[in-house]
């Protein structure tokens, strides 16, 4: 079996949980290899994030650079293209970065790609058997991936579960002048936070929440209602932000915000993991789609198959007439 | 700036309930409602801003087949300049790497500033538009979602990273853009400016024009390979309300009382 390498991003000296994600990959892939975790930065905080991986990783290689102080893919890919030893597989986790880094990296390294994996099903001749998502995740494909010539695989965000087990007192070797100089064709300038926005949805306990379903901007006010009914906020997902029926700052999601409320109705909302990946603490979560196929039903607790356009309204007179027996 | 999309036509999930065939290893493809890749969409509205901008012309190509015309035409009714079809037997099977050789070939028959994709087709791959640039030498950048043209030589773009932050980075051209949805409005086609651009010849490219070599390309040359589809088990599944509309009502009502300390 191939040598396997895990690509690890940190910030700040705090190694990011993929980390430990993708030494579950690695083991599932082959539980007899020794995983490697690569990490590229500069100063004190690559030295931290290095030494918080000891017990999770058997080496560590580190890459310090002045020009990685910001994590560029393209310097980043050229150093790694450097020091990868050939038909070696290499695990980068898929979000932001791994998306920059890894197609590219696949390429140089001339070894296959699979992007946003889920599981390995097995190790079958001179391939891996990988489980992926396709369409939104309403259906799940096996591929079939030759690794003769090595692998780039990015791994999605919480598929893994990380391994409990004896540390493996893993050993920092410093591969830096291996790298030599590096330059790039784009260069970072800076970062620009997230505007707050008129409503905090991180505050709510409800979070009436709409998706594609909405089907059009004068709609939104349907939801609105209910969420003023209940005392609760109006979030949404992806596509209502794309389509500029409400602000980014009510988006819940890995590009969104992270939430968590204690009862999310995910109303026509598809369910995709990015969207899952902003819902946190375990809310009671309540999907109401007329899609009966919609992945949203597999993850949530209660489930109704009805048009939201027509049920919401419905829902939201409801409580105006318990509000005002209650009243009474 | 001469501009170059490259665009797919996929199943169209807002369209489509996808279920697996009688047989359990593909999807079912009959009555498919397909549309143009929408991330795609956003790239080739980006381009046609950006050309009517600072002057320049939108060409949008695809790898595919007769079929995948109609998504040309489409993005030509949004105004693009050109639509080119690339399409050869021996491009069946392409893994993402295939793709990315072959459009590799048609980049290097012409001159362009710059390239888009879209963020990812709907197989959720995210991966041409890096390979390619890769393969060209060009500088990349994936998840963009704004572009301002600096000068003749560079753009200074924003990628959007976790939390909606955005990533400002400048980039020499020419380079492989991959476009975000939610980057601007994609302008509406109607059926007027489809018939328009209908009767328009649309020119093919294939191994032999692109000067490729067959055996690098197409299924041969594919180290990744769909095996079979089935249907995900992620969870243990909603309990799913059986009741009347009214029930229904009644049954979240109570839900949400009694898990979020509705006063």
């Amino acid at each position: 079996m191939a040598r396997i390498f895990a690509y690890i991003v940190h910030k700040g000296g705090v190694v990011d949980d993929s980390a430990f994600e993708l030494a579950a990959a690695v083991r599932k892939i082959d539980p007899s290899a020794s995983p490697t975790a690569i990490l590229a930065g500069w100063g004190t905080d690559l030295e931290t994030a290095c030494n918080s991986l000891r017990t999770s990783y058997a080496e560590i290689w580190k890459i310090a650079n002045e020009s990685l102080a910001y994590p560029n893919a393209e310097l980043i890919r050229k150093a790694l293209t450097k020091i990868v030893p050939s038909n070696s597989i290499v695990l980068v986790a898929h979000e932001h970065f791994g998306i920059d880094l890894a197609p590219g990296l696949s390429i140089k390294l001339n070894s296959a790609f699979v992007s946003d994996v889920l599981d390995i099903a097995g190790v079958e001749g001179g391939g891996l058997k990988i489980v992926r998502q396709e369409f939104g995740g309403q259906v799940s494909a096996h591929v079939q991936c030759d690794i003769s010539s090595g692998a780039v695989i990015t791994i999605r965000p919480g598929a893994f579960k990380p391994l409990p087990g004896a540390p493996l007192g893993g050993t920092v070797v410093d591969k830096s002048a291996d790298v030599g100089t590096l330059t790039a064709g784009r260069r970072y300038l800076e970062t620009v936070v997230a505007e707050a926005g008129d409503v905090d949805i991180t505050k709510h306990n409800i979070l009436v929440s709409i998706g594609r379903g909405i089907q059009e901007k004068d709609n939104v006010a349907i939801a609105q209602e209910l969420a003023d009914a209940l005392g609760a906020a109006v979030s949404c997902s992806r596509p209502v932000v794309d389509a500029k029926w409400m602000e980014k700052s009510r988006q819940v999601g890995s590009s969104g915000k992270t939430v968590k409320p204690k009862v999310y109705l995910a109303c026509g909302i598809s369910g995709s993991f990015q969207h899952l990946a902003g819902l946190k603490g375990s809310p009671f979560l309540i999907a109401i789609n007329k899609n009966p196929k919609a992945p949203i039903f597999q993850v949530a607790d209660v489930g109704i198959v009805d048009d939201i356009l027509e049920f919401l309204p419905e829902l939201t007179n409801k409580v105006h007439e318990l509000r005002s027996v209650a009243a009474k | 700036m001469e501009i170059l999309v490259c665009v797919r036509r996929v199943p169209d999930t807002s369209e489509n309930e996808i279920e697996l065939n009688s047989a359990g290893n593909d999807i079912e493809r009959d009555d498919l409602v397909y549309s143009i890749n929408e991330p795609d969409n956003y790239a080739v509205e980006e381009a046609l801003q950006i050309a009517s901008r600072v002057g320049g012309n939108v060409t949008v190509a695809t790898v595919g087949g007769e079929d995948d015309e109609e998504i040309l035409r489409r993005e030509m009714a949004m105004g693009a300049n050109h639509g080119v079809l690339i399409t050869d037997e021996a491009f069946s099977g392409s893994d993402g790497r295939g793709i990315a050789t072959i459009l590799k070939a048609f980049v290097q028959k012409g001159s362009y500033d710059i390239i888009l994709t879209g963020v990812q087709a709907e197989d959720g791959g995210a991966q041409v538009g890096g390979m390619l640039a890769a393969l060209l030498d060009y500088p990349f950048a994936s998840l963009v979602n704004s572009i301002e043209i600096l000068d003749g030589k560079k753009l200074k773009i924003s990628r959007e990273i976790e939390g909606g932050n955005k990533e400002i980075s400048e980039i020499d051209l020419p380079c492989v853009l991959s476009i975000q949805t939610g980057i601007n409005e994609p302008r509406y086609v109607g059926m007027k400016g489809i018939r328009q651009v209908a009767s328009i010849p649309i020119p093919t490219f294939d191994v032999s024009n692109l000067g490729l070599d067959p055996s690098g390309v197409g299924e041969a040359a594919a180290k990744v390979k769909r095996v079979d589809y089935f249907i995900p088990t992620l969870g243990k599944g909603a309990e799913i309300l059986h009741g009347s509309r009214e029930e229904n009502i009644d049954k979240v009502l109570e839900l949400v009382a009694a898990k979020g300390g509705l006063k």
